[in-house]
């Protein structure tokens, strides 16, 4: 038996309903390493049944996230912290791999995308707080306004920074109890699929969200036409976001699109406000 | 000897059956069902990949053999008219949805479905009842009689009748068979009698065979799988046998007997696949609603929202379906 020990390479998948299917058309496309010819992996390329299939899982899971309390919600988020933390030398190798990034850059990258995540998690709890209201009205009721998740949002990951560009576009929706579609980048998908690995290991509910790879031009025209996608954040597009906007009007899907990435407005860009009248006295 | 029901028909004759005896025997030697063949065949039939155009005219097809099933403790009159008023509008916004296959109620509704379905103009959608003390079936002969005389009165056209699953599986066929008899004779000329042979609790292949030429030669005009309350309901490989016993039993008599597949259908892909087992294994003169019925509830939505997708070329909402 020769010495000389052949690596295991992984396979990197869809993310879809808490597993990690192929894409269903069987097909992929080749990820090299920065500047080279250096074959990475090869990861799915989804098709439009795959996003299908993340939208139904999405909207399933619906309820299961939106009805945990947001102070599970934040728990269950500070957990995916952790487990990123655990895996920060695979997201480092993968970062330089995939932009020719050096250490120091891509480690800073990493800690940036997990500090990110934590300030977001910290979110869950208190944006009721800072955007809900008792309102005063003229008769015997009490009236509160309290922002409520739009429901299933789609999300692009910008094409730069492979893991803080995911972790920008996710971070919000998701604090707000929306379940997601997240479209990687077409580029960087490797960073993303790795990420799908730290949210099977960390309580998040499957479905809750769903990571999809592949050609950008394909999917982003699928999923803005798609009638059950209720909100999309589109941040993280550089081009081809009019087309867009312009599917997302069928639905009237709500949109949010922002350069700042620490913003809770981000947040209630995609919620809804209800307002609740409750008669005094019942 | 035990001799049959006095007015089974010259079929069982034609059968060589006569008594009890002759019955268990004709039933006990039917060729016995390859389980592993007709499971195989059914999966690799429910691979086939279905075109553009076909399946546009698969999802119509399949709205119009669907029968709208409401059967809960806790239907009301309200909900058995809005049932009503989308068998006959699937699609209110598009007049080219064809109407479903019948209403399937529970026999109480069955007058406030007919008198519903006439005063918005469908008189052409039948009302299918539920009787002789669906679910179960376990009730005396007088009752089973006097509940699908009830229901034939208030206007059922179709009697989905249960079989006594307890006397076929210890073997008492004559029962079964006079049971099928006396309820095909009580619905006469007036309606269509679907046979529920609840195959869930069958237990193997052989036995959905036997019970589906029982209930053919009783006068089934139907044979239906199952109740929707007990799983397994319609899988492939039971409608698979079941088609191949109306096939054998055409070529044998020329009379042609439907199947009513239910339970468990609740997707365009479910129902498309139930259409390709009919073509291929029954034959395309069973791709009508007089001969293949697909009792169901969510799946008209479900049509529906393909029907959406196949139009304006994105995928639908449930928002934009009724929720009955």
């Amino acid at each position: 038996m020769s010495k000389e020990r052949i690596d295991v390479k992984k396979t990197y998948k869809l993310f879809i309903n808490g597993a990690f299917p192929r894409s269903e058309s069987g097909r992929s496309y080749p990820i090299y390493r920065k500047g080279s010819k250096v074959l990475l992996a090869q990861p799915a390329q989804a098709s439009r049944k795959d996003l299908r299939d993340a939208v139904r899982a999405a909207r399933e899971a619906r309820s299961k996230w939106h009805s945990a309390s947001a102070y599970n919600r934040s728990q269950i988020l500070y957990r995916l912290a952790e487990m990123m933390e655990g895996r920060r030398s695979q997201f480092v190798e993968e970062i330089m791999a995939q932009t020719s990034a050096s250490k120091s850059v891509a480690e800073k990258e990493v800690s940036e995308a997990i500090d990110l995540w934590v300030w977001y998690a910290g979110w869950c709890d208190k944006i009721g707080q800072i955007s809900g209201a008792n309102n005063p009205i003229n008769g015997p009721f009490y009236n509160f306004t309290s922002p409520e998740p739009v429901g299933v949002v789609g999300v692009f990951a910008a094409p730069d920074s492979p893991l803080l560009g995911l972790v920008r576009a996710m971070a919000p929706a998701l604090v707000g109890g929306n379940t997601l579609v997240v479209l990687a980048s077409e580029k960087h998908p490797l960073s993303a699929i790795t990420f799908g690995e730290v949210i099977a290991t960390s309580d998040v509910p499957a479905g809750v969200i769903n990571i999809l790879t592949g050609i950008r031009s394909e999917l982003s025209s699928w999923l803005a036409s798609h009638m059950e996608v209720d909100g999309l954040d589109i941040s993280g597009v550089k081009s081809g976001s009019g087309e867009i906007r312009a599917l997302a009007t069928e639905n009237l899907k709500r949109i949010a699109d922002f350069d700042s990435s620490t913003s809770p407005n981000r947040i209630l860009a995609l919620m809804d406000q209800k307002t609740i009248w409750h008669p005094i006295g019942i | 000897m035990n001799q049959l029901h006095a007015s089974s028909s010259n079929l069982a004759r034609d059968f060589g059956i006569t008594d009890d005896r002759s019955l268990a025997l004709f039933l006990k030697t039917l060729p016995g069902v390859d389980q592993v063949g007709a499971e195989a065949r059914a999966a690799e039939l429910a691979t086939r990949s279905i075109k553009k155009e076909s399946k546009s005219w698969a999802i119509d097809m399949a709205i119009s053999m669907v029968d709208l099933t409401t059967l809960e403790g806790a239907d009301t009159e309200g909900k058995v008219r809005s049932l009503c008023n989308k068998a006959h509008r699937p699609d209110p916004t598009d007049p080219d949805v064809p109407h479903v296959g019948a209403v399937c109620v529970y026999n109480d509704m069955v007058g406030i479905a007919r008198t519903h379905l006439d005063s918005i103009g469908a008189t052409d959608i039948p009302v299918a009842a539920v009787s002789t003390a669906f679910p179960s079936g376990r009730a005396s002969m007088e009752v089973k009689l006097r509940d699908t005389r009830d229901a034939i009165e208030a206007g059922a056209s179709e009697i989905d009748m249960v079989i006594d699953r307890g006397a076929f599986l210890s073997g008492h066929y004559k029962s079964v068979f006079d049971e099928i008899v006396a309820i095909k004779q009580e619905c006469g000329t007036k309606a269509h009698l679907k046979v529920i042979l609840e195959t869930g609790e069958l237990v193997t292949y052989d036995n959905v065979r036997r019970a589906s030429y029982l209930a053919m030669i009783a006068g089934a005009d139907f044979i239906k799988t199952s109740t929707g309350k007990v799983t397994p309901a319609a899988t492939a490989p039971v409608v698979l046998v079941m088609l191949q016993a109306v096939r054998d039993f055409f070529d044998r008599t020329g009379i042609q007997i439907g199947v009513k597949p239910a339970g468990g259908i609740r997707t365009s892909k479910d129902a498309i696949k139930q259409l390709v087992l009919v073509n291929e294994i029954a034959g395309a003169q069973w791709l009508s609603p007089a001969y293949f019925r697909i009792g169901a509830s969510a799946l008209l939505n479900d049509l529906l929202m393909q029907r959406f997708k196949m139009r304006d070329g994105y995928y639908a909402s449930s928002n934009y379906v009724s929720v009955e």
